[in-house]
């Protein structure tokens, strides 16, 4: 379906099987498949979840933590069933890679749920994916019944005496549910609003039962470290920042497309070599670094090593490996005021902060986008933002107030620029303001 | 109420994937309005009643959701993404090329039922952008010239 690219500076480890076949579980098994949850089967929870830990893997659905560490957060003896959730949700705007994942090497991902339900002694794994991927959804479907049939998933896994059951879910369109407490709502059948936490889902999550939930990139690496070894995946990245990602390319750039890159590349190389610069002559002007919720970074600030601390150093975030690349004829205004409306339509509304801060937000915005605006809103808009964050239950409101603070930070001008009445000066002329509805 | 025998099958196999039965409702609302083409009053009733659940607890739960509607919309739902990676390469005018094309806006529906189109937020297509799904399927490194040809495949299959 989605076209892929290639690279000379890409290193494949999740990709490696892209484009291959793997989604026939006999072709997986020529590519190396379930070697790696063979090799568990005969190792120890904990050198398992030392290996994890070792290789620097830290989790590819944006937050970053250290997986092999999250792992070791779910209690040896737990009274209630344990589980391992795959977050395929995929939906921060910017983000593309994890339908790669399903598309090509879906028993990748079975094959890493299997791996950490060994390492914390769940019997059972949920796949999520979201609603819109139903294609993804139903390739998910044979993959599973498939390992089933084969006898690796089921009763006594490979002849182990080990059980281990897999089930796939899909969602039905929600930004939010990506986020690791809703998700569980969602599976639940409820609507996806965060739960509070303490007690963290490693402790008190599906059904009340411990339970690991990972991003699909992050389950499709884990077979790859047990069979190369936790060294070998560390090596490829940078210190604390073990191995590769894939990050997707898009916005005004020549060559968009997913790329498997080791942690650290550099992202200016990243934009004028892999991405092959910037179309029709135009000239770099932000970088959404990876997925709209990260901090936006100038033209200026981009000559750094793409891995969750320098990018956190940077004073924006390595996120989702989604990085949109933005020209000098988008007006920044239009662009937050797009990136916010995203965000109001996406609040779940729970938390006041996050509800009615994105509301009046998108509409400040839309009014100085149209001309409204006075000298007092750029101020305003800065505020406001300032105020969500950290003070909502789940991560929406900080994602929608950080890219806001950057861009009144770093592009003042701009706004200053539509003060009182003065006509975008990037629409074309004579184009009339569309005020879309989101009902 | 009656649904498919594929339906039925998926049902009873999803009930023994979870220790609750409410853990099924999310994609078997899903499934029932890919089905019917809508959340009717009469499908959220009989999805509640298999539930035990009560018919404001499905509403609740369908009013979250964007994909779910308990509105009729035509046989392709063509859905426009705008979200900030498709804005930059002209999904903005993908949008109103399509509203023109249609003559509808935003969750409209043509008078023959045929098309309903519908402005959306990221679709997971931001590399291969700009992109849109109808129904299911995704259209991808569209321009409106493509977009054209798109909509006249879909006018050809409805009528085969």
């Amino acid at each position: 379906m989605a076209d892929l690219v290639s690279h000379p500076d890409e290193v494949r480890v999740v990709a490696k099987r892209f484009g291959m076949g793997a989604t026939n579980i006999d072709r997986y098994l020529e590519l190396d498949g379930y070697k790696a949850v063979q090799k568990a089967l005969g190792m120890q929870p904990e050198a398992i979840i030392n290996e994890v830990k070792n290789s620097g893997l830290r989790g590819r659905g944006g937050a970053g933590f250290n997986t092999g560490l999250k792992w070791s957060f779910v209690p040896k003896v737990s009274a209630k069933p344990k589980y391992i959730l795959c977050n395929g949700d995929e939906s921060e705007p910017g983000t593309c890679k994890d339908r790669l994942i399903f598309e090509h090497d879906p028993h990748a991902v079975i094959e890493g749920a299997m791996i950490a339900g060994l390492a914390v002694g769940a019997k059972s794994a949920y796949i999520y994916i979201r609603g819109e991927y139903r294609y993804l959804l139903e390739i998910m479907q044979k993959a599973i019944a498939d390992a089933y049939a084969k006898g690796f998933a089921g009763k006594n896994i490979f002849g182990s005496g080990h059980d281990f059951d897999l089930y796939w879910h899909g969602g039905a369109g929600a930004y939010e549910v990506g986020e690791e407490s809703a998700l569980m709502e969602s599976l639940e059948g409820k609507r996806g609003v965060p739960r509070i936490r303490p007690p963290f889902p490693a402790v008190v999550g599906l059904w009340g039962g411990p339970t690991v939930i990972n991003n699909a990139e992050t389950l499709a690496s884990v077979p790859h470290i047990l069979l190369g070894g936790a060294e070998w995946f560390a090596g490829l990245g940078t210190p604390k920042n073990g191995g590769t990602r894939l990050f997707c390319l898009s916005g005004h750039l020549n060559k968009p497309g997913v790329y498997e890159l080791p942690m650290g590349y550099n992202l200016k190389k990243m934009i004028y070599d892999v991405g092959g610069g910037i179309p029709n002559g135009r000239k770099l002007k932000a970088v959404v670094p990876g997925g709209s919720s990260c901090p936006l970074l100038t033209a200026d600030e981009i000559d750094l090593a793409m891995d969750f601390d320098t990018l956190m150093k940077a004073g924006s975030m390595l996120g989702s490996g989604g990085l949109v690349a933005v020209d000098d004829s988008t007006c920044m205004v239009k662009f937050a005021l797009r990136i916010m409306k995203f965000y109001r339509h996406e609040s779940c509304g729970w938390c006041i902060p996050c509800r009615e801060g994105t509301d009046w937000l998108e509409k400040t915005l839309s009014r100085f986008h149209q001309g409204g605006g006075i000298k007092k809103d750029i101020d305003n808009i800065q505020y406001l933002s300032e105020n969500m964050l950290g003070r909502t239950f789940c991560p929406l409101g900080d994602a929608a107030a950080l890219p806001t603070i950057s861009i009144v930070k770093k592009f003042r001008k701009e706004f200053e620029d539509h003060l009182e009445g003065k006509p975008c000066p990037f629409e074309k002329a004579g184009t009339v303001e569309r005020l879309p509805v989101f009902a | 109420m009656k649904f498919s025998d594929q339906f039925e099958t998926r049902f009873t196999e999803m009930l023994g994937h979870y220790p609750t039965p409410r853990s099924v409702l999310v994609p078997t609302l899903l499934y029932a309005q890919d089905e019917v083409g809508y959340l009717s009053d009469e499908v959220i009733g009989e999805i509640a009643r298999r539930l035990s659940l009560t018919e404001l607890d499905v509403r609740n739960v369908i009013s979250y959701y964007s994909m779910l509607t308990t509105k009729p919309r035509g046989k392709y739902n063509v859905q426009v993404c705008t979200n900030i990676a498709c804005l930059l390469r002209g999904g903005e005018e993908l949008l109103e090329h399509c509203e023109k094309k249609l003559g509808v806006g935003h969750k409209g529906t043509t008078k023959d039922g045929l098309f309903s189109l519908e402005e959306v937020e990221c679709i997971g297509a931001c590399s291969w952008a700009p992109a849109v799904q109808v129904n299911y399927d995704f259209h991808e490194n569209l321009t409106p010239e493509k977009m054209d040809g798109v909509l006249d495949d879909y006018r050809k299959k409805a009528t085969q």
